[in-house]
């Protein structure tokens, strides 16, 4: 420890031992006590353990925070929950290097990791396009919608009943799905778009469980809760099951021993190429009228009319494109978990999702891509948690409010070289 | 006549519950003028003007809007109620219904007339020239698929856009800030942005609620200049509120002077000056009667 002049020693002990209090209460009665049967037996070893390393760690914490580089960081963080920063026009994102990159490594990770590894990874994407879906309404658009897995569930058993009932494949269900649940939001968007907040908030939390319960009920239709089963996506008519019916089979026509790692491999690849363009579709998007509209709208509404703009039709373009995002997530959902059935669409997945987008930072493309991955892959590493996870969930939300009250990555602004000017 | 006057508004009437805000109010505004709104605080000038601008649906009377070359009545756009003779005619039917649907304040705008507001209502996280790049939706290329594309047209289309935003930052004097946040600039250059911004739009007749207030004398004077540009150089109609009677006789041609939801006085700043209604209506005393203390 640093044993710089400016440390108050008896202050941070304080600091430790209220911290040492806090934890106890808090850890006492939910790691100490176990229930066994009828009666519990109390295990203060692992709520000592708890207690001590908090006690450690405040009193580290505050040491450090009195020391100048800790006096420093302090205050860059305090000062950070300022609004977006313009950048210079002739900024020269960096990106430009990382995107090959990722690329790069995107393609190689089928072929390198294990089918496990690979079936997180897909999870992981199918929240970017959910995170990048809502991102546009709640983000840009500021409209806050609670139903957005209404959409998802949408896309999912479209491809599931599309296929059943109609026998449309995965390749004629991925646009038709998008089409789907953007008509789906145009219906629920345009009598609805002229409330605001909290109001709006409400209508599409009823939109979401709506279409759960016509899912778990219409067992005509839906086979209810027993779910119904999804295709798999084909390559050029190659199927990836172990024998096929009618047509051939991919590990067939390559005289390939049959492995159930190849459809992961190839729904990764079509779904990296997806969101691939879903990435670039938005990028161009927020540099368009149309995105320049839904921010001006979160803005100022009264404004945005007062200059011309439709406010219905702006908002109705935000939640039918974010809809039709949430659709193509669903089908890559159902088809990589080949079954779908209700309970993949409860309230507690909208949740996740809005959580990503502030996680993220609302409007900010690459910390939404963060914030999803990080929000799917690190419950499927902390396994062995898996019954603290929404603990971990609700504790990571409190800090991530407090320490960054704005997402991860911070919003910018593009800036414009000066020009001379001219009217026409 | 309708070439002449670019608004005419004929005994507008609001009420807010059992609360009279604007009774009979009658006014014409000629084209190329410069206008002013005047009277005591609560006279009803910003009611009149949120009637104007579609912010409120009037009550009753007529405020008709002669602009790039066709007739609008506002109070049609923002909907009406249906009538039963719309049940008998089909065409007059689905007009009602498209601006029921469809309508608001937004076809005011587009119909030449734009507006600022009494407490600035700028888009404060996006930047000086995206505010002004919005106020252009309706002029730029809004195509999605040549959006996204970027094909040359839209480039070309976003980069006369941009122009007209350096042209009107030259106006208001604020191009050294183009890359700032819109909610950093100080509260005057606020103002000079949010009529900027109005002016982005293309309209033929702009209405400023009280451009001058908060600003001090040397600003208000940049701000007399700069709407005397607007008239002379963009043949723009201004319509204004505002409280610096010094700017308003400088500048307005034509005052209509408001008290308790009527129109008390109209003409010339000479004549506004010397009218007696209007001075009892400033300073509170009727002519004929004895002021007490």
């Amino acid at each position: 420890m640093s044993q710089s002049v400016g440390i108050n020693f008896k202050k941070s002990s304080i600091d430790a031992l209220v911290a040492g209090f806090l934890a106890l209460i808090l850890f006492g009665p939910i790691v100490g006590v176990l229930l066994d049967g009828y009666g519990f037996s109390a295990e203060f070893g692992r709520v000592a353990w708890m207690v001590a390393i908090v006690v450690v760690g405040r009193f580290v914490m505050s040491c450090f925070f009195q020391t100048e580089k800790g006096v420093a960081m302090a205050f860059r963080y305090a000062n950070n929950d300022e609004g977006a920063t313009v950048l210079s026009p002739n900024h020269k994102s960096k990106m430009v290097w990382i995107i090959p990159l990722v690329i790069l490594v995107g393609l190689l990770v089928p072929f390198v990791a294990s089918k496990y590894v690979l079936t997180v990874v897909i999870l992981g994407l199918i929240y970017v396009l959910l995170g990048l879906g809502l991102n546009i309404v709640v983000g840009l658009a500021g409209l806050l919608d609670l139903g957005f897995v209404g959409f998802y569930a949408i896309g999912a058993y479209g491809l599931a009943l599309g296929y059943e009932n109609l026998g449309l494949g995965f390749w004629s269900m991925l646009p038709i799905a998008a089409l789907l649940a953007a008509f789906a939001g145009a219906i629920l968007g345009f009598p609805v778009l002229r409330m605001h907040g909290d109001y709006l908030a409400i209508v599409t939390l009823g939109f979401g469980e709506i279409i759960r319960l016509i899912l778990t009920n219409w067992a005509s239709f839906t086979h209810g809760p027993n779910g119904v089963s999804a295709p798999l996506p084909t390559l050029f008519g190659l199927e990836f099951k172990r024998r096929s019916k009618d047509g051939e089979t991919f590990h067939e026509f390559f005289n390939l021993p049959y492995d159930s790692a190849y459809k992961y491999m190839f729904i990764y690849l079509i779904l990296f190429a997806v969101v691939w363009a879903v990435l670039f579709i938005k990028h161009r998007l927020v540099k368009m009228p149309i995105g320049r509209a839904w921010e001006a709208l979160r803005e100022d509404e009264v404004a945005c009319r007062s200059l011309g703009l439709n406010h219905v039709l702006v908002k109705l373009s935000a939640f039918m494109l974010g809809a039709s995002t949430g659709g193509l997530a669903g089908v890559f959902f159902a088809t990589y978990q080949g079954f779908v059935n209700p309970s993949s669409f409860t309230f507690f997945e909208s949740a996740l999702i809005l959580a990503i987008v502030v996680l993220g930072g609302m409007g900010s493309t690459l910390g939404v891509v963060i914030a999803a991955f990080c929000l799917t892959v690190l419950p499927e590493m902390l396994r062995e948690f898996a019954e603290y996870r929404v603990l971990m969930f609700g504790i990571l939300m409190v800090v991530m409010m407090i320490w960054k009250p704005r997402g991860i990555v911070r919003v910018t602004r593009t800036g414009f070289a000066a020009r001379k000017g001219a009217v026409k | 006549m309708s070439q002449e006057n670019i608004l005419k508004v004929e005994n507008l009437v609001m009420h807010f519950g059992g609360i009279k805000a604007l009774n009979d109010v009658t006014f014409d505004i000629k084209r190329g003028s410069v206008s002013a709104l005047i009277g005591p605080n609560g006279a009803g000038k910003t009611t009149v003007f949120n009637c104007l601008t579609g912010f409120y649906k009037a009550t009753g009377g007529k405020i008709v809007l002669s602009a790039a070359g066709k007739e609008t009545s506002i109070i049609k756009v923002l909907g009406e109620p249906f009538q039963v003779s719309d049940f008998f005619s089909p065409i007059a039917f689905f007009g009602r219904l498209k601006y029921k649907m469809f309508g608001g304040s937004h076809l005011v705008n587009r119909a030449g007339l734009s507006r600022t507001f009494q407490n600035i209502r700028l888009f404060k996280e996006m930047s000086v020239v995206e505010n002004l790049l919005v106020a252009q939706h309706m002029r730029v290329n809004r195509s999605l698929i040549s959006g996204i594309l970027n094909t040359k047209a839209y480039q070309k289309s976003e980069e006369e856009a941009l122009e007209r935003v350096f042209y009107w930052l030259g106006v208001v004097d604020l191009v050294d800030s183009a890359n700032r946040l819109a909610g950093e600039l100080s509260y005057g250059q606020q103002r000079r942005l949010e009529i900027a911004r109005a002016m982005c739009t293309n309209p033929e007749i702009v209405c400023l609620d009280e451009p001058a207030a908060g600003l001090n004398p040397s600003e208000t004077e940049a701000l007399t200049k700069m709407i005397r540009v607007l008239r002379d150089e963009h043949n723009t109609t201004v319509l204004l509120i505002e409280h610096d009677m010094g700017m308003v006789m400088d500048i307005s041609d034509y005052i209509v002077v408001l008290d308790h939801g009527e129109v008390i006085a109209k003409g010339g700043p000479d004549d506004i000056k010397n009218n007696p209604k209007v001075i009892a209506a400033y300073l509170g005393a009727e002519e004929d009667e004895e002021v007490t203390l």
